[in-house]
């Protein structure tokens, strides 16, 4: 048997949907009645089993890398104001993780690989630079100030310069550490673009630069010097290897 | 999709990218399989994207998963009308891949569960869904599902019923007795 009072009110109830004096009411119903109490007591144990069985399915990260680059500006667009310098280290942090792609990055892994796993990361990286979090880092146009910060940090000796003079104007730097390896980023500024330079170390050989394009983000890695380096932007793709060339002949 | 507005594209990353997780799990259920779910959640938030000047404030993640359960059940017409064709036969349970033999023997107790609540039609999932997993409140679901705030409280408790009815490995018989 069931109680007649159970069925709608019950369920409102046990949802909290009632006003606080049919609650009420309804409270004292199921203090007395039975077939309520063992009611509620069901719908409760079937909440904790969906709850505790995990069956909430997030969106997977390929759903938010396609939806982020449909929306993501074009390359062509200009800015209207320029971002904070902190949000453009958050930007680095978050591409930095470009890096961690590199990084993992099998020799024999062919190009088209390489450039789709980038273009994803990126635009993962981009993503999540959106996210509010802690962003630490130095915020410094002097080059010796951004080297001085980074040699307490990293075992390398990481080139630092600023190309001021050539229109790429240094904004400052960031490091994470991964699986023991330091990846340092630094941040240059070209006509209100942001321009991300990975840099780590590597034990193999000098390698001519890669380039590459995807949904707007122009890349360029090559390797100097024991060193790897990977520049990351939405600015032109000459401008990029401009820069390539003034960090590589200044290295 | 052409260049969007830059403040367009700044109330999409405040409004809607918040709720990605929310409208994938919801087109998930509705759909059942994760291949057509991610496919449906895009268009429904490209969607979203497109509308985003017509969004005037208020319950952005409501406003949201209108919009997926809506791309949801134009894409089930399309692709599955017979799902829907039979969402209110309350003894049909044969629209699942999931059958009571496939449920008992389905180890895992989170694997039952997933194929119970796929057994069950997509009105009901729907509303336990939006209740128990992404925590509605009836007013919510309401707008989402535009049925009144009467059948909603109506449709969750047939559907809690019927999936306890499903998971005590009787389907049909218990459910019918307490309908």
């Amino acid at each position: 048997m069931r109680c007649d009072f159970a069925d709608l009110l019950l369920h409102s109830y046990f949802d909290s949907e009632l006003s606080s004096v049919d609650a009420e009411k309804f409270g004292r119903h199921v203090e007395r009645c039975a077939d309520c109490g063992s009611e509620l007591v069901n719908l409760d144990l079937l909440r904790d089993r969906l709850q505790l069985a995990e069956i909430y399915e997030a969106a997977p990260a390929s759903l938010r890398r396609k939806i982020s680059a449909e929306i993501r500006p074009k390359a062509q667009t200009t800015p209207k104001s320029q971002p904070l310098l902190w949000h453009w280290l958050a930007a680095a942090a978050a591409l930095f993780l470009v890096a961690i792609v590199l990084l993992r990055m099998s020799p024999g892994l062919r190009n088209d690989d390489y450039q789709a796993e980038l273009a994803a990361e990126i635009v993962d990286a981009h993503l999540r630079s959106l996210q509010p979090g802690d962003v630490t880092g130095i915020a410094s146009n002097d080059e010796r100030a951004v080297k001085g910060w980074f040699d307490t940090k990293i075992k390398f000796a990481l080139p630092v310069h600023d190309f001021t003079n050539h229109g790429f104007g240094l904004k400052g730097g960031r490091l994470e550490l991964l699986e023991g390896r330091s990846v340092a980023a630094l941040v240059y500024e070209r006509n209100g673009r942001l321009i991300n330079v990975f840099v780590w170390p590597t034990p193999g050989p000098d390698k001519s630069p890669r380039t590459g394009s995807q949904r707007g983000f122009q890349w360029v890695d090559w390797r100097q010097d024991k060193m790897e380096f990977c520049a990351v932007s939405d600015t032109a793709p000459a401008d990029l290897e401009q820069l390539r060339q003034l960090i590589h002949s200044n290295t | 999709m052409s260049e969007l507005d830059p403040e367009d594209r700044e109330r999409f990353e405040q409004l809607v990218l918040p709720h990605v997780d929310a409208a994938f799990n919801l087109a998930r259920w509705l759909l059942r399989r994760r291949e057509d779910a991610e496919d449906v959640a895009q268009e429904a938030l490209l969607r979203a994207c497109r509308f985003i000047r017509g969004f005037h404030g208020g319950n952005a993640r409501a406003w949201v998963l209108q919009i997926v359960r809506n791309t949801c059940y134009t894409w089930l017409e399309k692709n599955r009308p017979m799902e829907l064709s039979v969402e209110f036969d309350e003894e049909v349970h044969q629209q699942s891949d999931a059958t009571p033999e496939s449920l008992a023997i389905a180890g895992d107790e989170r694997e039952r569960l997933t194929r119970a609540l796929e057994m069950l039609p997509p009105r009901y999932r729907e509303v336990l869904v939006l209740r128990e997993l992404e925590g509605c409140s009836y007013k919510e679901i309401a707008g989402i599902t535009s049925i009144p705030i009467g059948t909603v409280m109506s449709s969750l408790s047939r559907a809690r019923r019927q999936l306890c009815a499903v998971l005590d490995g009787s389907p049909g018989e218990e459910a019918n007795r307490e309908m």
